[in-house]
């Protein structure tokens, strides 16, 4: 019966989990108008993991899911970064 | 020992569910990335013409809207019924609020003449149109999940109003949950390669 002692996230937690979400989405659109040339796309693609990791560990409730779901949510991770990085050697060096 | 119900094991199958979904947009992000990579002047000022003040609210409204359904999940846990019926209500409500911006957005492109096939696209350049049309082809499909969710969200309040789902048993308000996070997680993607990308 693990599933009866199942942690409830506090309302707190996720009204500063929303702030801190509001803030990255505010930094983001604000650093759309500087042009940092190579390093757009990257600054942008890190704050965007950065509010998905923050919407999956805890609006999701990952980080206090068992092993099970965890481990197999990484192992799609690795998927897709496979899959990315496979692609772009090929187009990259073609 | 027989439990009604298996928490974990239905979370595990939705998950098992949202990693398809995963895969499914990872598969367009990799077009974009590499059409991005062959046309980035086209992809650049295809971005400059979507509109940034709806896309920005666009991802506050969701961004919303996935605290709110978090939200409803604690109320029903700790049994405020009420608080979470007004929750999922809100929820829903954002979710029709980024469609009817959606439909703006995409009835004052295609005014524009901007739309897969448009004698405008096809005859412009190559790198404009694939922008385009991946467009079209991203926002359109988020926009069917927004759909899905919406109707998951309702489906769970009406649960939640005829007392099915309880602090108990409250797996499918969870799933839905979960799904409507997904369709966040994506908007989380799709704003800045769309919206944002100089």
């Amino acid at each position: 019966m693990d599933s009866a002692i199942q942690h409830i996230t506090p309302y707190k937690t996720l009204g500063l989990i929303l702030v801190a979400l509001l803030v990255l989405t505010g930094i983001t659109v604000g650093v759309s108008y500087l042009d940092l040339g190579v390093f757009n796309v990257p600054i942008t693609l890190a704050i965007a993991s950065a509010k998905a990791t923050l919407v999956l560990l805890f609006f999701m409730h990952l980080k206090y899911e068992g092993r099970a779901i965890k481990f197999s949510f990484i192992g799609t991770i690795c998927f897709l970064a496979i899959m990315i990085s496979f692609t772009f050697w090929d187009v990259a060096f073609r | 020992m027989e439990s009604q119900h298996d928490h974990t094991g239905i979370r595990i199958g939705m998950w098992l569910f949202l990693y398809t979904e995963i895969i499914l947009f990872g598969g367009l992000f990799v077009l974009y990335a590499v059409y991005f990579h062959n046309y980035p002047r086209e992809f650049s000022a295809g971005g400059k013409e979507l509109n940034r003040l709806i896309g920005s609210f666009n991802t506050i409204i969701l961004l919303v809207s996935s605290c709110t359904v978090a939200a409803s999940i604690t109320a029903i846990r700790q049994a405020s019924k009420k608080l979470c019926l007004l929750l999922l209500a809100a929820s829903f409500l954002c979710g029709a609020i980024f469609l009817v911006n959606k439909y703006f957005e995409w009835g004052h492109k295609i005014a524009h003449d901007i739309y897969p096939n448009s004698p405008t696209l096809t005859g412009g350049p190559h790198g404009k149109n694939i922008f385009f049309g991946l467009y079209y082809v991203i926002t359109g499909l988020h926009g069917l999940h927004v759909i899905i969710g919406m109707t998951l969200l309702g489906l769970s309040f009406l649960f939640v109003f005829n007392d099915k789902i309880t602090a108990r048993s409250f797996a499918l308000l969870e799933n839905s949950g979960l799904y409507w996070h997904l369709v966040d997680l994506i908007w989380i993607f799709v704003f800045p390669l769309f919206y944002l990308i100089l």
